[in-house]
């Protein structure tokens, strides 16, 4: 990596974030209609529709609140109008983002209609997008970078090249201080006690074992069979992954060689320190990804074998694939062609400043192929039914 | 050219990285940990990406690799034969 510094956005709070969205975010599935609406008059806001908000108690609850605040909290974000159905649990997530101290609006929907409600709150995301457009970014220190990672739609070159870059990549950050997350708790299984003993203390390692345990728990009390085209998935098998201890022994390359998991994070949780933290999670990209910008992260590192295609709303996803195959017949999707440390053209430690290069482009503002293509997947985790 | 890559010289299997690998070809594999180089022939066409048997395996053995457990053998596996969902299964669920 040549700079140490990249050009990004200073928000209120201090955090340095690489996009600038004006966000349209609804409370809840009912209130999507309005923000797509919103979205549509006010040109570069950006709505967020997604299915729930509606019954959700206890945890679950909790966990919606967390996701819908982090995503509007995140750095990317620049300023957010919220719309719920009622005033109340409109104002929470208004209030929540509001702690960052970013311009946050809400508007409600009952005793005002759709129509008045997508009048009001564009005149408002019309104010907020004229004068998001005036930041300008500045030079910030690349240690500030919260980077996550999460793979996807793995094979047998996960483990061989596009995982073991993402660590030598991690490595590398961790040494400098960044902020780092992992996560996917099923997908640990089979190697579990490989992230148990790269824990920083006993306290945490503890933790980390009753997490995925708790996680083992629920898979093992509701399968219906070995989970065969489940975890591993059918893309998997087709790459030639037989087992989830074969897949999870590829996914745990992603944490490299040297990093530390310093914390174990509920699902959409802040991490409170640098390092790397384990944050305990679905292993569905899109759900891993959107808890990923929940929880402050920026930007997103993403290995693929067979070709997932994921994005996000608010967090540029960066591919990585060493399956050459994928790299000839999917190159659109793919920001970080690796193939090479298969014939050994390349080392690792080339592979991961490959990686390092595409991250520092990404965050002084060139699009990746995920945004370029439009995928903005938003997929919020339910952890029970509704009451 | 690299045909195959073993992570570990104890493991049981290589993985084919290149396209085309058909039955009874002789392939020359890179064993990543131990940075030596091996040669082996295998018994199927095998896609880019699927496993082979480095040794026999008795029906019911454990697969390794990583140097480490990710699986049992549902069949017995010869040398150089093809290794996956149809001999090898998980041992957690």
């Amino acid at each position: 990596m040549q700079s140490k510094t990249f050009l990004g956005y200073r928000r209120e709070n201090g955090r340095v974030g690489i996009r600038n969205h004006v966000v349209i975010l609804p409370v809840d599935d009912l209130s999507n209609a309005a923000c797509e609406a919103v979205g549509n008059n006010i040109k570069g806001t950006l709505a967020i529709p997604h299915p729930y908000g509606r019954l959700q108690f206890g945890a679950d609850l909790e966990l919606h609140f967390r996701t819908i605040i982090g995503t509007g909290a995140n750095p990317n974000v620049a300023a957010v109008i919220v719309i719920g159905i009622e005033p109340g649990w409109t104002q929470k997530v208004v209030d929540g983002i509001a702690a960052t101290g970013k311009p946050v609006a809400g508007f409600s929907i009952e005793l005002n209609g759709d129509i008045t409600t997508i009048a009001n709150a564009s005149r408002k995301a019309k104010e907020y997008v004229q004068w998001a457009s005036e930041l300008q970014r500045e030079e910030c220190p690349v240690e500030e970078l919260w980077v996550s990672c999460k793979c996807g739609e793995s094979d047998t070159t996960s483990g061989l090249g596009s995982n073991p870059t993402v660590g030598n990549a991690f490595d590398k950050l961790y040494e400098m201080g960044n902020t780092l997350v992992f996560g996917e708790t099923t997908e640990l299984t089979g190697g579990e006690h490989l992230v148990r003993d790269r824990c920083i203390s006993k306290e945490v390692a503890d933790k980390f074992m009753a997490t995925w345990k708790a996680y083992d728990d629920m898979v093992q009390e509701n399968k219906t069979n070995d989970l065969s085209d489940s975890q591993p998935t059918k893309g998997n098998i087709i790459g030639g992954l037989t087992t989830i201890e074969e897949k999870a022994l590829g996914n745990i390359q992603k944490i490299g060689r040297k990093c530390s998991v310093h914390s174990i994070l509920e699902p959409a949780e802040e991490p409170k320190g640098k390092g790397l933290h384990f944050m305990d999670s679905s292993s569905a990209a899109a759900e891993m990804v959107t808890l990923c910008g929940a929880a402050g992260f920026v930007v997103h590192f993403f290995p693929t074998g067979q070709g997932n295609i994921i994005g996000n709303p608010i967090v540029p996803v960066i591919k990585i694939t060493a399956n050459p195959r994928t790299a000839r017949t999917m190159s659109e999707h793919v920001d970080v062609d690796v193939s090479g440390l298969l014939q050994r053209e390349i080392n690792l430690d080339k592979a991961g400043d490959m990686l390092l290069d595409t991250m520092m482009r990404t965050c002084n503002g060139r699009y990746t192929a995920a945004e370029a293509l439009g995928h903005r997947e938003f997929v919020l985790t339910r952890l029970y039914r509704s009451a | 050219m690299i045909h195959f890559i073993v992570h570990d010289e104890g493991d049981s299997v290589g993985v084919v990285v290149v396209e085309g690998v058909t039955a009874q070809q002789e392939l020359t594999g890179w064993v990543m940990d131990q940075d030596k180089t091996i040669t082996a022939k295998v018994l199927n066409d095998v896609p880019i990406g699927h496993k082979f048997a480095l040794k026999d395996l008795d029906n019911g053995a454990t697969v390794m690799k990583y140097d480490t457990d990710i699986g049992r053998t549902v069949a017995p596996i010869k040398t150089g034969e093809h290794v996956h969902v149809h001999n090898l299964k998980t041992k957690r669920w």
